[in-house]
């Protein structure tokens, strides 16, 4: 019973520290400063959207919708500065305004118009995969692009905004870290505090687990179920601002991913520490664990396309643990 | 009397693991007679009728029908043998998104023998047979979704009808009816009643139970404590068998209260009700007792904010008190333990001290930050002065009896202030000696603040109380001060008739 105890609560910080040295051994380079901070930034954005959807998980709820608040956030910042001639501060208010409203838009839908969390957001990612596209007659946006109606789009990314995807900060060695790798450490603190200390983390846990019972502990249940898809849209439309800032274009193509490996993270969070339910420190650790297995294994000359296949089992394998080892399926 | 029984259980056993639920239940039904079968939670009815069903084996005993063993293993043998069983829950009995027609004739769709293609005409032919031998006067062509809850009761019955079984088994088949759709649901059981059907009934609703009843069966803690035959119907014996006392407990000391801290002046709980108007003084405890159904839930909730009343006021601390949420009761000071506790209370991924602490953590916490050693202390505190048994204050719910879980869920509302203190069935499904901590707890605590309490079982007002009032059909129908009780008045009013006063 211990034995199984511990394999459930440490399984998978030993699986992750077990891929490191196995990678470590197997794969020349793997082991250095740079490949660390690598890895951190190919998980920067998917781990901020996985903390987002992390507080939705929370509540009982779930957010397909995180990847194309990410994408339209990007697509939003490139307009408001290439298109409108906007500085950085105007496009990040403006992509954070848009995720707050899209979040606020969701909770609405869930709670009041009663639509399936599942449904209701899979709706939203539809209508703005779509939307985004509307502006630019679905051209990618850069400077010195034709627009629809004939005039050149003159603006640019303004330096600081390129900033927040380009700058890195010296940490012993000079330039190691980059902006996206603090925003997400800076994040996950933040949001793992917040669930896991304060009331309002508390009361979020109780309306997930029985809402019933929230309510009747005199908790404002609609109002928590809002707020968390409004986290979950903001946590979002930072990630799409890493991600406009680090391309330096809106690019139209790019994004598609996000939303399964923001999901993945979260999913194989439950695993970690045998929470058995979503937490923002195995969140992290979920994104940290697939940026290690996939550094390890590009090191290794795997083909790119095995990486999501490679993700995938990892996240059934996560899944097991959480639901059938630790016989808590009750979610 | 007994050799014209079509259906007889004999000895019938069961048991879970090693709580024995039925211990040795006899009882007959006989031809076109409505059977009631009352009894309170726990009593053991749905057990029973999921043994006859075929849902559950039986541990012992046997049943025949019509003078041959019966002895289903799956509820389609049951139904094949003519022993037919309308759930309560309308919406098992039917499929919403099929047609009437459908819905009528859905049982041979299936099993052998029946031809590959459906046959739409064929389906309306078998299912107007169906629907004017019970006369049913329901479009054959509406969906059950557009259907109101009675028809969709009325197409139940009417379907399980179609099998021509000897035996009707119908489980508390009005609690979701209004009075007017009940009584169409009573002309079809007459009808049935007249075709000879044996009819099972199992109700609390006690104007169901005048209506119908040709007997009645009360049923306690697994047995049999009753069997009603003779005309006319002895109905205060019926609830007498079912709630009354077990044993004679040591009576308490009835307080009487100065101090009025909480009233209502003419409460209306529920359409058509007469209104409620009770008043609840400083240290007083106050039992509402009252079979289910009679709206204790519903008057529980009106009072904690859960749902607006339908006209009257309240009043608290000589304030007028008109909650809009749970939250406003809460910081009013009034509190809620709310029944059924694995719905209603526990949160099943917190640990006991997390679940002690739930509705008050704005008042244990700083800039919204949770002061976890503050958390602690008021649950170990309350752990200690509700003797709840666990290793230490982070222990899971799931590992606690039920007793002490209930005991957490007290807990949960005894660590701060309460004026009116509100508990909901707060005996139900816990055992003898959790309840007896319970209730010493809420008296000893009682004093600067009213309590509460709705119970549907005598034993437990009768134990608790200083003052019980009698709920029958939403509103108040009596008041007993709890020293030297009349029983048999009391009964009456539970029963919701007339007193019969025959010594």
């Amino acid at each position: 019973m211990i034995l199984r105890d511990n394999a459930i609560r440490y399984g998978f910080i030993v699986l992750l520290f077990g891929l490191i040295a196995y990678f470590a051994v197997a794969a020349d380079g793997f082991v250095s400063p740079q490949s660390a901070v690598f890895i951190f930034q190919s998980v920067a954005i998917t781990g901020v959207l996985a903390l987002g959807v992390t507080a939705t998980l929370v509540v009982g709820g779930f957010d397909l919708s995180i990847g194309s608040v990410a994408t339209s956030a990007m697509m939003a910042a490139a307009y408001v500065m290439v298109v409108l001639g906007q500085n950085a501060v105007v496009a990040v208010v403006v992509c954070l305004v848009i995720g707050a409203v899209v979040g606020l838009i969701n909770g609405w839908l869930i709670v009041y118009m009663r639509v399936p969390d599942l449904l209701a957001t899979l709706g939203m990612m539809f209508l703005l995969v779509g939307l985004q596209r509307i502006p630019t007659e679905g051209r990618s946006i850069a400077t010195g692009m034709t627009m629809p109606d004939g005039s050149v789009a003159n603006g640019s990314f303004g330096a600081a905004f390129l900033a927040l995807g380009r700058h890195r900060f010296d940490f012993f060695i000079p330039n190691l870290i980059p902006v996206s790798v603090v925003v997400l450490l800076v994040l996950a603190v933040l949001i793992w505090f917040f669930l896991e200390y304060t009331r309002f983390g508390r009361m979020m846990y109780a309306v997930g687990s029985n809402e019933r019972a929230a309510e009747l502990a005199g908790a404002p249940v609609k109002a928590y179920k809002i707020w968390a898809y409004v986290i979950s849209g903001v946590f979002a439309s930072i990630g799409g601002i890493l991600l406009a800032a680090r391309l330096g274009r809106g690019d139209i193509a790019s994004g598609n991913n996000l939303l399964l490996d923001a999901v993945a993270a979260a999913l194989i969070g439950y695993a970690v520490l045998g929470a058995a339910k979503p937490n923002a420190f195995g969140t992290a650790v979920g994104a940290v664990f697939v940026g290690v297995l996939l550094q390890g294994l590009t090191m290794m000359n795997a083909p790119y396309y095995t990486q999501d296949f490679v993700k995938g089992v990892v996240l059934v394998v996560a899944l097991v643990f959480t639901f059938a080892l630790s016989g808590r399926g009750r979610r | 009397m007994g050799n014209d029984a079509v259906f007889r259980v004999d000895g019938l056993r069961k048991s879970f693991g090693h709580i024995e639920v039925l211990g040795g239940v006899s009882l007959e039904l006989h031809a076109g007679e409505v059977t009631v079968l009352m009894g309170a939670n726990g009593a053991g009815k749905s057990t029973l009728v999921k043994i006859i069903s075929g849902v559950y084996d039986h541990g012992g005993g046997s049943m025949s029908l019509a003078g041959h063993e019966f002895d289903p293993k799956t509820p389609a043998e049951a139904i094949r043998a003519g022993v037919v069983t309308v759930h309560q829950n309308i919406n098992d009995g039917v499929v919403a998104d099929l047609d009437v027609a459908t819905n009528l004739t859905l049982d041979r769709l299936s099993g052998s023998g029946v031809p590959t293609l459906f046959n739409p005409g064929r389906v309306r032919r078998e299912a107007k047979a169906v629907a004017d031998r019970m006369g049913l006067a329901i479009d054959l062509k509406a969906r059950i979704s557009d259907l109101s809850l009675a028809d969709r009761q009325m197409v139940a019955i009417a379907r399980a009808m179609a099998h021509r079984p000897k035996v009707l088994i119908l489980d508390e088949p009005t609690s979701s009816l209004s009075s007017a759709e009940a009584d169409r649901l009573f002309a079809l059981l007459d009808r049935l009643r007249q075709q000879g059907v044996a009819i099972l009934y199992i109700s609390h609703r006690m104007s169901d139970i005048r209506r119908l009843a040709d007997r009645i069966i009360s049923m306690r803690d697994g047995v049999i404590s009753g069997i009603f035959d003779k005309k006319p119907l002895d109905y205060e014996g019926a609830v007498n068998a079912m709630l009354g006392r077990k044993i004679q407990l040591e009576r308490i000391v009835a307080r009487n209260s100065a101090k009025a801290i909480f009233a209502t002046d003419g409460l209306r709980v529920a359409e058509g009700a007469r209104p409620i108007s009770l008043t609840l003084g400083d240290g007083e405890v106050v039992a509402i007792t009252g079979l289910v159904g009679v709206g204790k839930t519903a008057l529980a909730e009106t009072l904690f904010g859960l749902r607006q009343p339908l006209g009257g006021t309240m009043m608290l601390n000589g304030k007028p008190y008109a909650p809009a949420s749970t939250g406003e009761a809460i910081a009013a000071g009034v509190f809620l333990v709310a029944k059924d506790r694995g719905e209603n209370g526990i949160v099943g991924d917190f640990n006991v001290q997390e679940n002690i602490s739930l509705p008050f953590h704005r008042r244990m916490s700083r800039l919204g930050v949770l002061k976890r050693r503050i958390e602690r202390a008021i649950a170990r505190q309350q752990i200690q002065e509700l003797g709840i048994v666990c290793r230490s204050e982070r222990d899971e719910m799931a590992s606690l009896s039920g007793g002490n879980q209930q005991k957490v869920m007290v807990a949960r509302w005894m660590s701060q202030a309460a004026r009116l203190f509100i508990l909901d069935e707060p005996f139900q499904g816990v055992d003898i000696s959790a309840r007896r901590d319970i209730a010493a707890k809420l008296r000893t605590s009682a004093h600067g603040r009213a309590t509460l309490l709705f119970v549907t079982e005598l034993d437990e007002a009768l134990e608790t109380a200083d003052r019980i009032l009698v709920m029958s059909e939403q509103t108040i129908v009596g008041e007993h001060r709890n020293t030297d009780v009349d029983l048999e008045r009391l009964l009456a009013e539970v029963a919701g008739g007339p007193l019969h006063s025959a010594a």
